[in-house]
């Protein structure tokens, strides 16, 4: 795969990818992958169990980092500056960059705390303002109407799509700029589905969206750009709708309408 | 075609039934043997031991021989400071210890080799851990002392903890973790305020365990605590308790000491016990 992959993005990128590859060992997960995530738009990334788009998720905010036999090359820009190489201490490059997990993973304390969490390790906020806090990230998130009377319960005594959007709410109170989805929607019923596709919906608004997914359809109905990936290389990058209508290459082409994959 | 099929699947359907039915009948075989030792046991604890307790077993110091009343008062109070004491200065060291295995050591030399030594010293009979302190610590201030007996119960604390604390840890699932991080946390806090957090029941029934398990411990008190025959609050001086002085009257050939004795197992079976159901009920409580 040729490292030129053509960049019909003509939005202002949030995070620009360059020459980036990426190793479990010595397996080589991502292949020179170069692309621009505009900012304030969704997009999302498709493409067949284990071709990298999780893996390429998990470098944006060096989540990675954690397992020391995993390491990225290349660049990975934020606004320009790159992260990888960064000075910035990795907490605070999280705080801008959120992501929310494949499955539920409320903390073991309250709703208000799960919220809360976050906001209290990079502010200071009194007991007034935070409630607000935790009002508006619950809403955003959809959720305040279920949980308002019941704020000091567990978090993990809410329903599996409830808790998802607890996790969502957590990422967002800390006011980051871009959010990473993976699979946010894998676990959940159609309904809750539903919910947080509307919720994707709304955030891009405020937020920079990355969103992993294995269901095409929710690929298209709410994301703005499509990746599609194979083997760890980015094969085609554009447009949603021009990526589902007419795809530039025929792989792209066979994974979407269901001959492979 | 289709007959012969099905009279197969019977017949494999029978044999699995049969199996099915064998093991369970072993199986409950094997917990009807164990509880009929459990219950006999207690039966006789509560049979000999009742008859032997009164007030004054909990008010009035040991008697000498063949001597009328007495009671264990010094051997409960020993044994209370020396198992307290003791599990006060294992738990942090085991927890703390349990923390590095499991979230920071998982895969380098250092933690490999401490999780070997650890279960060594998880298996070393506690005579082992009560000659040892008696080398390194009664030989050396030449006195047997309650400190001595805290430090033995102390080593028998810490690998039962750290075990217990490192496996409940590994229970929690990376996602909490990778969420936590994620959220921009720093490591300290994410140990501290979501996986020591989440598996603070398990951790606790660990340290439930053992010190139930050091409460019937006999053999690190031999030569370090000794015993005592008398009232003493001094950890400088030798300090009675419950299993040294069990071991010493149930040997004896004294009535008076023997009926002692059985009061003496009464209270600690009673005790680890009371410990071992409220283990489970915070175990139970959280999950």
């Amino acid at each position: 795969m040729d490292a030129k992959v053509d960049m019909p993005v003509t939005e202002k990128a949030k995070l620009s990818v360059r020459n980036l590859n990426f190793y479990y060992g010595n397996f080589h997960a991502l292949k020179n992958i170069n692309l621009d995530i505009p900012e304030k738009k969704v997009t999302a990334f498709i493409g067949p169990s284990g071709c990298g788009k999780s893996t390429l998720l998990r470098t944006l905010n060096r989540m990675f980092e954690l397992y020391p036999e995993q390491r990225a090359e290349g660049q990975i820009l934020l606004d320009g500056g790159d992260i990888l190489t960064s000075k910035e201490d990795v907490s605070l490059i999280r705080a801008k960059i959120g992501m929310v997990f494949q499955k539920p993973t409320p903390f073991p304390m309250s709703i208000y705390d799960n919220i809360a969490f976050g906001v209290r390790l990079f502010e200071t906020l009194p007991r007034v303002e935070m409630d607000e806090r935790v009002e508006w990230a619950l809403k955003k998130a959809a959720l305040w109407n279920e949980v308002k009377d019941k704020l000091n319960q567990s978090g993990s005594g809410l329903s599996g799509g409830q808790q998802q959007r607890l996790c969502i709410a957590r990422g967002i109170a800390i006011k980051p700029e871009v959010l990473l989805l993976d699979e946010p929607c894998s676990a959940l019923d159609p309904i809750s589905t539903g919910k947080i596709e509307e919720l994707i919906h709304e955030l891009k608004s405020d937020y920079t969206v990355a969103i992993v997914t294995h269901n095409m359809q929710q690929a298209a109905r709410c994301s703005d750009y499509t990746a599609y990936m194979y083997l760890g290389d980015l094969i085609e990058f554009g447009p949603t709708a021009e990526l589902f209508m007419k795809p530039k290459r025929k792989d792209t082409e066979d994974y979407i309408t269901g001959r492979f994959g | 075609m289709s007959t012969v099929m099905d009279a197969k699947r019977l017949a494999m359907h029978a044999r699995r039934k049969r199996i099915n039915t064998l093991a369970l009948g072993l199986s409950m075989a094997a917990m009807a043997f164990g509880v009929f030792w459990l219950l006999w046991i207690l039966f006789e604890t509560v049979r000999l031991g009742v008859g032997g307790l009164t007030l004054a077993t909990f008010t009035e110091m040991t008697p000498p021989p063949q001597a009328e009343g007495g009671g264990l008062a010094n051997a409960i109070f020993g044994s209370i400071v020396m198992v307290g004491l003791a599990t006060l200065l294992g738990t942090p060291i085991g927890v703390l210890a349990g923390v590095y295995l499991a979230e920071y050591g998982q895969k380098s030399w250092l933690g490999a080799t401490v999780r070997f030594i650890n279960d060594i010293l998880l298996s070393a009979p506690s005579i082992v851990v009560g000659l040892f302190i008696y080398a390194v610590v009664v030989a050396k201030m030449k006195s047997f002392s309650g400190f001595a007996g805290i430090l033995a119960l102390a080593l028998i604390v810490i690998p039962v903890v750290i075990r217990t604390t490192e496996n409940m840890l590994s229970l929690i699932p990376n996602a909490l973790r990778e969420a936590a991080y994620a959220l921009g946390t720093p490591k300290w806090k994410v140990i501290l305020s979501v996986t020591l957090k989440s598996a603070r029941a398990g951790v606790l029934t660990g340290i439930l365990l053992a010190l139930a398990r050091i409460s019937g411990e006999t053999a690190p008190l031999l030569f370090t605590a000794l015993s005592n025959q008398f009232w003493t609050s001094s950890l400088g001086e030798p300090m009675a308790s419950l299993p040294v002085t069990i071991f010493k009257f149930a040997m004896s050939p004294y009535e008076n000491w023997q009926k002692l004795a059985w009061a003496g197992v009464f209270i600690i079976t009673i005790g680890v016990l009371l410990l071992n159901i409220l283990a489970r009920v915070l175990f139970k409580n959280k999950h």
